[in-house]
């Protein structure tokens, strides 16, 4: 019961993102516990499913864990939920850790709830903060309201941290064992048949690049209201973008869609037009220089995450700043 | 098997949440949220896996049955979710549904599916109040079955399903998996029907099964929550936003100040 235990996923041969902050994450965490209740948590160890070796070997031995457990079987070579549910549980059994972490994502959303669940545990998911206690953070109400949640029981206490939350820390010296572990897998406890990913109809639209980003969500209400913004964007030489329930009623194609499943942009101007700004939308935009939010609802979330804000109607409001542009322009 | 004769059992959890622009406050003892004079609305994502099973029904026959866990409330969500085309119901009366931790919750659902023997069972990808996108996927668990999630469309096949998954940032895979199965439903699959004044007819002579939690499961066995939300707070700025007020023209004109000479994009 001495250890955090981090699940590490790859991307392109790299640890990703965000299983780097889920490190930072559970060094926050050791820090918190270990100055609270003696000898409940003393180390960090990562978990990762593949083949370790060359430029992943060296980057494992510099993101300061004590340990690294590579999960070695070829039945997880491709990701299904019952593969990293066996795999994982037996894991933990051998370790009895007193924390798993996870990066949020996708793939973690699939199964963690699950083996969580298999030790008559609950997954804390989403976690954007982790204070004294240690009383975890997330958001509830679709970002409108904070809920800090607490771990009882004796079991391990497993929890996913949201993209962003905690700050990726700069690869350091130290001394990583790295293990093999060998899980016992029968074939037939793998019961689905996932294909490789395929990239959606054409991704014509290359957000990502943009500087200049006009966006906007359930505020405009119809279809049929869209060019009133797509003049604003027009006058100021912005590409078009929206929130996922735009795209779901298929009033603007997908390949416009900013968010978690959709493109993440990093423009100098963001303006989020009647976006109430739900988690999946603010990790997409995170990385804007400036985020200005046209909203009605003062208490939109999206207000939370901008730079500058109006609260007003956009109907009003955008028709008068595509003017005020128009005249600023010319 | 003959397609045509094959019939699917598919259950549909959906769970009655605030409805998105309803006003909401933190209750007295920042507990939860104060649940007076709320307007409540099906979960979006339930309503576009709901809309699944309807669908599949229409392409191979079967039956369609809404289970809910939740206080008196949720009989309104229930029966409009008959008016839209479910065949029948179980309601499940529970008044502590805040209280428990998504193993809870998930314990009530598998116990009132079970006996059901379902082919299929959707749910919505994660609730709109909570965000905690576990329950079917821990559904599925208790019940020892196979799942999918973020699924945007069912296929049936000869041996099971061929579903589509959403990956992050654009990309998709399929999956194949025998039923029976679970599968988390994310919206815009599908185009979300109405009900019609039929449907709302219809609806009001459908079979609602009221049973307990208690029924479901006795409280000497409802385990103690390991998860508890402790406090809801108001959350904490990431940003000092400056808010820029007046008139929509002022506004405008005062953002359009910032633009030019603050972020330069003019």
């Amino acid at each position: 019961m001495s250890e955090i235990l981090v699940v590490i996923e790859l991307r392109e041969g790299r640890i990703s993102r965000i299983s780097l902050e889920a490190v930072a994450a559970a060094r926050a965490l050791l820090k918190l516990v270990a100055a609270s209740v003696d000898g409940v948590a003393k180390t960090v160890s990562a978990i990762v499913t593949e083949q370790i070796g060359g430029p992943l070997g060296e980057q494992l031995g510099s993101i300061g864990v004590d340990k690294v457990f590579v999960l070695s079987h070829p039945l997880l070579n491709h990701y299904t939920a019952d593969g990293y549910k066996l795999a994982l549980e037996q894991l933990i059994q051998a370790e009895q850790p007193a924390y798993v972490l996870f990066p949020h994502t996708y793939q973690v959303r699939d199964y963690a709830p699950a083996l969580a669940a298999r030790f008559g545990q609950v997954l804390i998911g989403d976690v954007v903060a982790i204070g004294e206690g240690p009383v975890f953070t997330r958001q509830l109400m679709q970002g409108r309201l904070s809920g800090n949640y607490r771990h009882s029981g004796s079991g391990p206490c497993f929890v996913s941290v949201q993209a962003g939350a905690f700050r990726a820390e700069a690869p350091r010296e130290g001394t990583t064992t790295i293990l093999s572990f060998e899980p016992e897998i029968a074939a037939e406890a793998i019961r689905t048949r996932p294909s490789a990913p395929f990239r959606g109809s054409s991704q014509t639209v290359d957000l990502g690049s943009a500087q200049l980003i006009v966006s906007i969500g359930r505020g405009i209400k119809d279809a049929e209201n869209i060019p009133i913004v797509q003049e604003l964007a027009t006058a100021l030489g912005a590409e078009l973008a929206a929130s996922r329930p735009i795209c779901d009623a298929g009033w603007l194609p997908m390949d416009r869609q900013v968010g978690s499943s959709g493109q993440t942009v990093s423009p100098k101007l963001y303006l989020a037009i009647g976006i109430s700004g739900a988690i999946q939308h603010l990790v997409g935009i995170k990385g804007s220089q400036c985020i200005v939010a046209i909203n009605k609802d003062p208490d939109a979330p999206i207000f939370e995450a901008a730079d500058y804000g109006i609260v007003g109607d956009l109907f009003e409001v955008v028709p008068a700043l595509t003017a005020a542009v128009k005249a600023a322009k010319s | 098997m003959n397609q045509s004769l094959f019939i699917m059992k598919i259950i549909v959890a959906i769970k009655q949440v605030p409805d998105r622009d309803a006003q909401i406050r933190i209750d007295s003892a920042a507990k939860w949220i104060e649940e007076s004079n709320l307007q409540y609305a099906l979960n979006e994502s339930d309503a576009y896996a709901l809309e699944e099973a309807l669908q599949l029904k229409e392409r191979h026959g079967g039956e369609v049955i809404v289970v809910s866990a939740g206080p008196e409330r949720i009989g309104q969500t229930i029966r409009e979710a008959l008016a839209k085309g479910a065949d029948r119901a179980i309601q499940i009366d529970c008044d502590d549904l805040a209280d428990r931790d998504a193993l809870g919750v998930a314990r009530l659902l598998s116990a009132a599916i079970r006996p059901e023997n379902p082919d299929l069972i959707l749910t919505g990808l994660q609730s709109e109040d909570l965000g905690l996108g576990q329950t079917g996927v821990i559904v599925a668990e208790l019940l020892g079955l196979p799942h999918a999630t973020l699924i945007l469309h069912v296929e049936k096949t000869e041996t099971g399903l061929t579903v589509k998954r959403e990956l992050e940032e654009g990309w998709f895979q399929t999956i194949d998996l025998p039923t029976p199965a679970v599968l988390t439903i994310q919206s815009g699959g599908n185009k979300l029907r109405y009900a019609t004044l039929m449907g709302i007819k219809r609806a009001k002579t459908k079979e609602v099964r009221r049973v307990t939690g208690a029924e479901l499961f006795p409280p000497s066995q409802s385990a103690v929550p390991v998860v508890t939300l402790v406090q809801v707070t108001l959350p904490q700025k990431q940003k000092s936003t400056q808010i820029l007020s007046g008139s929509a023209k002022e506004a405008a004109a005062a953002l359009v100040e910032k633009l030019k000479f603050e972020v330069r994009v003019l």
